[in-house]
């Protein structure tokens, strides 16, 4: 009964945030709506009983991920005016492509296909032990891959900035 | 449906909330005072002397000249985000105390309730701690940008880089300590502390002393005071994010600033100090353990303020390379060492 009411509040104000991302015209607002959303999801995961993934989205996405967005947003100085012109002849494009997606989308979330079967809802709040265990034993191969990804992409990002400098 | 225990609880989690505010909104009154009266005897004057005795009163005075100042907000500013800004500084600060531990368990007199001198033990509280003081930053980026200034946005900027490359020191900080206590709960980490001074964390040799070091470092650098503050330096930004600010909203961002200094102090209470353990361990003498709390936490806030008046200013280029090519390198030697010698 609580739950579902706070689950409400946080959907409402995430759904609400994240329509403000994309309607609001100046780039520093947008973030603001932004960072307002992933805090609502991060309210999210606590109801369902993953504080770990809870701190672990605040502290990565809007501690980090978002300042830097702010960053390039702050040192670019985007122009308002900019913004406000949508690329013209691409107009037709977008009218066209919008509402297939739209309906696809829709398709797949009222579908069937899109509940998950053979799943329980965590009555106990996840411990980070279990999560550190499954993460070392059960999935040590995806686990690996993603670092080294990860590691490449970071190495790739200080070479590129590293080239307009010189 | 809902019963009276369950109540009983929620009143209960109320009480202690707003009494932890109060709290902390009252102290950066009398932080005020002593950090002016410790400079003052560092620089060999006075201090405040004229409002009550010992200027005990200038504090008061200070609010209300604040209160009464013309709040100034510049005309081609954004109003909305330049109103919220300081508020996005405060929150986080505030809301850190939610995880801190300020003692054990205590039995309530003439009842058998037992109360938690802490208002929630989360089993992820280090990071929760980590995540929501990183959030602060936010209230000087946008500060200093809905401010409409060169100089505020110049200096919004740079502070949120210090902020944020000091944020990773301090992550590694944890990291260490979270080793030592095999725990992310931090009354867990007080807990494997206990039972005097020669159990702390500070005192696990050779790798303590070097994870609170790094720690301090990247505390000071959070909270932008001496010998890294350069938010507030006057010589080459004008001042910082918050030069337009004035009145109340000025008084915010430093009311956040105190807060965020209490916070770190007592964090490093809690991760290194053995939080509310009685020095003495089995020769203790009976000293409630929440009084060794806040002495503990009082001695680092006097810490800060010596330092305060103590050191020169760091250069920016000297900030960043203490923090990326100094304190980085030995954090991650450290936990190496940390590992090995906890296997």
């Amino acid at each position: 009964m609580a739950e579902k009411f706070f689950f409400l509040m946080f959907a409402v104000v995430a759904v609400g945030s994240a329509l403000a991302v994309i309607s609001l015209k100046n780039p520093v607002h947008s973030a603001l709506s932004l960072i307002a959303c992933l805090l609502q999801v991060a309210a999210i995961f606590v109801l369902l009983r993953s504080p770990f993934l809870a701190v672990v989205q605040v502290f990565i996405y809007v501690g980090a991920v978002m300042v830097l967005f702010l960053f390039v947003v702050l040192v670019l100085n985007i122009k308002k005016a900019q913004l406000e012109t949508f690329p013209k002849g691409r107009r037709w494009f977008a009218y066209a492509i919008v509402p297939v997606v739209g309906i696809e989308f829709l398709a797949v979330i009222f579908g069937k296909s899109f509940t998950a079967t053979g799943y329980e809802a965590a009555v106990e709040e996840v411990k980070v032990a279990t999560l550190g265990r499954a993460l070392f034993t059960e999935y040590l191969f995806p686990f690996e891959v993603v670092s080294i990804l990860l590691l490449a992409a970071m190495v790739g990002a200080i070479i590129m900035a590293k080239k307009r400098w010189d | 449906m809902v019963d009276t225990a369950f109540i009983v609880e929620v009143i209960i989690i109320w009480i202690k909330v707003v009494v932890v505010a109060l709290v902390l909104f009252s102290m950066p009154l009398a932080l005020t005072w002593i950090e002016r009266k410790v400079a003052g005897h560092i620089q060999v004057r006075l201090g405040p002397f004229r409002v009550g005795p010992h200027g005990i009163l200038q504090a008061f005075a200070d609010m209300v000249k604040m209160l009464f100042k013309e709040d100034v907000i510049p005309d081609r500013a954004d109003r909305l985000l330049f109103k919220i800004a300081p508020l996005l500084m405060m929150v986080p600060v505030f809301a850190i105390f939610v995880a801190i531990p300020f003692g054990d368990k205590v039995t309530l007199p003439f009842t058998d309730r037992e109360l938690t001198l802490y208002i929630s033990d989360m089993n992820v509280g280090i990071i929760y701690v980590l995540a929501v003081s990183g959030l602060a930053v936010y209230g000087v980026i946008f500060g200093g940008w809905a401010s409409n200034s060169k100089y505020a946005l110049l200096g919004g900027l740079r502070s949120s880089a210090q902020m944020i490359s000091y944020e990773v020191v301090m992550t590694f900080a944890a990291v260490g300590v979270v080793m030592l206590a095999n725990s992310l709960s931090l009354v867990d980490i007080v807990r494997s502390q206990s039972g005097g001074f020669w159990h702390w964390n500070i005192l696990y040799l050779p790798v303590g002393p070097v994870w609170f070091f790094i720690f301090f470092i990247a505390g000071l650098a959070e909270l932008n005071r001496i010998p890294f503050d350069l938010p507030e330096d006057e010589g080459t930004l004008a001042a910082g994010y918050h030069v337009e600010y004035s009145g109340m909203r000025f008084a915010f961002f430093m009311l956040g600033e105190y807060v965020a200094m209490v916070s770190i102090s007592a964090l490093a209470v809690v991760l290194f100090f053995g939080g509310w353990d009685d020095p003495l361990g089995p020769f203790a003498f009976g000293i409630p353990p929440i009084l060794w709390f806040v002495a503990k936490v009082m001695v680092f806030i006097y810490i800060f303020m010596w330092i305060r008046f103590t050191l020169p200013r760091y250069r920016y280029d000297q900030l960043m390379t203490i923090g990326w090519k100094v304190l980085i390198p030995i954090s991650m030697a450290n936990v190496l060492v940390t590992g090995f010698m906890r296997i």
